[in-house]
């Protein structure tokens, strides 16, 4: 227990800083955003900057699918069936003689768009009520995970199967399904992040200058427990993908004639042995989209881990903040 | 007890009037008790039963050992901690009884400066983002403009360049660090302002700069200043009055001055010889009253007082009787000991025995 020094009370080097009437306007935004430090440091990964390059490559052709598309998905052509890779037909056609680039390239938007909203879905209603049963504890935490444990004990693909056969087979209940699956994932994750967060200092800090709840729950709860949550986002993404496949492969998912990654794979099953090409095209798809979601979940939690963060940017010095006041 | 404690605010004060006041005031948490049940095996006692008055414009030190409680009882006196019994008011209104809007006002008049300078701030916010939030909450000084122009004085008032708002905590010093958290705390223009181990933290010479910027604005602004730390040179140079703490309960309270120079109860005087001097000859002729043994579990408070089981002038009647404050010693000093006769609740009528 060493004292503090003691300066004389008569001297005065506890003078304020500069007139008051002259302060300059602080400016309330950051210097550097901190999406856009993060983005710098991602681009600086090779691995997830070249998956994060490919998945936006997957997004466009999702996007633009009808003009990519050199011949309509369902037009069948039955001269031209189980035709090999060739010029004309690079990835072949099938047993209808339909052609399987422009088939993958329509199912690329079917299963993006049934994983996004499944993932979207999981991850609103997840990171909700992960927010509240981690924060409010006591009987909200309660209620709010044994709910979560009982849809997490259920097989996930049984209750996916229980929820299409109540609803109906197609690509919007097949998200809700995939969806629901995913909903304790995101509660788990959510609240194991808030219960660390919930105790440190800053938050009792912005307590104790007045702010409400839901102010410390947006603002403060939630940035600071999102970096795991943003990982399982870009993992889920990878399995909903999957899940979306395996179900439109048992014949749940998206419906003949439109076309689905999965639901191919399930059609060139068959004529494995006579065009190969049928089933493995898709697999490919597949299996490129789904490594691309991990790698750039593994960047991401490299990226947005603090320490790492601070080693790769080579912040952390110090700056000249003082102006001069005490001494 | 509570006669004694209206002698308290009589003498040398600033404006006279009481600010904050605790009766009674009680902080008990559940300790133990695992399995399904949850039924807690203990209680520990953090803050038993603490008669307080602060007033208006002066700069009361909080003092006393680690986990003696003086932590709670500043966050407990915010409501940051809720109590489990007695009351706190502040400036008339029951703390305690607060509504929603009560409360928010509250806490916009009472602010609260933390130990760790490297916790208190979120790091995901900027400075400007830290210190603009009472403004945000309060609505204070709307527009944008307003309100960087508001934050950018607050970092001038103590003593930062407001050109670095736009920087993250990560890229300050804790010195530094700390001045934005005491710029928050002042915000929303407070008139009350609890000082949890706010030098505790910081290399010595900083201490003394933060130090002295409290000491500032304390004068500057008007602040009512509970100053809690463990270092008695530090609470001697900023406080007007000191309380001295000792498992849960205030033990003795006075003036500064009075307090520092004639402690008039055995805990205190032992605590005042263990604070080394600047002057090598006179810190070899200190006399070091050191005491024996542990500072007893909160959970298990010795009957009688409580101080009983490491004081060196135990006698009689401090088994039995649980001692109140006493007016001894220089004019508003009170102590609870017996050695100036035997004052306080016999043990059998106090639940705490």
């Amino acid at each position: 227990m060493t004292g503090a020094p003691v300066p004389e009370p008569g001297s005065s080097p506890d003078t304020p800083a500069g007139a008051p009437g002259t302060s300059p306007a602080a400016t309330l935004r950051p210097a550097r955003p901190r999406w856009q430090e993060t983005l710098g440091l991602l681009a600086r990964n090779p691995t997830a900057a070249i998956a994060s390059l490919l998945l936006i490559a997957i997004v466009l052709i999702a996007i633009f699918d009808d003009t990519l598309a050199a011949e309509g998905p369902n037009d069948i052509d039955v001269a031209e069936r189980l035709q090999s890779p060739s010029w004309e037909h690079p990835f072949g056609t099938d047993d209808l003689g339909r052609d399987i680039l422009s088939r993958i390239i329509l199912g690329a938007s079917v299963s993006l768009r049934v994983g996004f909203l499944a993932v979207g879905f999981a991850l609103v209603v997840g990171t909700l009520i992960g927010l509240l049963a981690g924060y409010y504890g006591r009987w909200v935490d309660d209620v709010l995970m044994r709910f979560m444990d009982m849809l997490f004990a259920f097989p996930a693909v049984l209750l996916a199967i229980a929820v299409l056969a109540v609803r109906g087979p197609g690509s919007g209940n097949t998200a809700l399904a995939i969806g629901i699956v995913y909903t304790p994932i995101f509660a788990r994750v959510t609240r194991a992040s808030v219960l660390g967060v919930r105790e440190e200092v800053y938050v009792r800090a912005s307590r104790s200058v007045g702010a409400s709840d839901w102010r410390i729950l947006t603002r403060h709860i939630l940035p600071n427990a999102a970096p795991p949550i943003i990982v399982q986002t870009s993992i889920s993404l990878a399995f909903a993908v999957l899940a979306e496949a395996a179900l439109s492969f048992l014949g749940l998912g998206t419906q003949p004639p439109n076309p689905s990654w999965g639901l191919m794979l399930a059609e060139g099953r068959s004529y494995i042995e006579l065009a190969w090409w049928i089933a493995f095209f898709p697999g490919m798809a597949i299996f490129l989209t789904v490594l691309c979601f991990n790698l750039l979940g593994d960047g991401l939690r490299d990226v947005l881990d603090p320490r790492q963060r601070t080693q790769m940017s080579g912040s952390g010095a110090a700056v000249a903040a003082d102006a001069g006041g005490e001494k | 007890m509570s006669t004694a404690l209206s002698a308290q605010g009589t003498e040398r004060t600033p404006s006279g009037d009481v600010l904050v006041s605790a009766r009674g005031l009680e902080v008990h948490f559940p300790v133990g008790g695992g399995g399904l049940r949850r039924k807690p095996a203990g209680v520990l006692r953090a803050v038993d039963g603490v008669d307080l008055d602060i007033l208006r414009g002066e700069t009361l030190g909080l003092v006393g050992e680690s986990g003696c409680g003086k932590s709670t009882l500043g966050n407990a006196l915010l409501r940051l901690v809720p109590p489990t019994g007695g009351t706190v008011t502040f400036d008339g209104d029951d703390v305690t009884s607060l509504d929603r809007r009560g409360l928010k006002e509250m806490r916009r008049r009472a602010g609260m400066v933390f130990q760790d300078p490297f916790a208190s701030l979120d790091p995901r916010r900027t400075v400007a983002q830290t210190v603009a939030e009472p403004l945000e909450v309060h609505g204070l000084h709307g527009g944008r403009q307003e309100r960087a122009a508001r934050v950018g004085e607050l970092l001038e008032l103590v003593g930062l360049d407001p050109a670095v708002a736009g920087r993250y905590p990560h890229e300050f010093s804790g010195g530094q660090r700390q001045r934005v958290g005491i710029a928050r705390a002042l915000a929303g223009e407070p008139d009350f302002l609890v000082c949890d181990e706010a030098i505790a933290s910081l290399d010595v010479s900083v201490q003394a700069q933060v130090l002295n910027l409290l000491r500032r604005l304390q004068r500057q602004l008007g602040l009512t200043l509970l100053f809690v730390s463990h270092d008695l040179s530090a609470v001697r140079h900023i406080s007007d009055r000191i309380a001295v703490m000792y498992l849960g309960r205030i033990v003795e309270i006075g003036q500064a001055a009075a307090v520092g120079a004639d402690p008039q109860m055995p805990y205190t005087q032992a605590l005042l010889s263990a604070v080394p001097t600047p002057h090598p000859a006179r810190e070899r002729e200190r006399q070091r009253i050191v005491l024996t043994g542990d500072v007893p579990s909160p959970a298990a408070v010795p009957s009688g007082c409580r101080f009983r089981t490491r004081c060196p002038y135990v006698f009689e009647p401090c088994d039995d009787v649980d001692p109140a404050l006493q007016p001894v010693g220089a004019p508003g000093q009170l102590a609870a000991c017996h050695l100036h006769g035997v004052v306080g609740r016999p043990v059998e009528e106090s639940p705490a025995g």
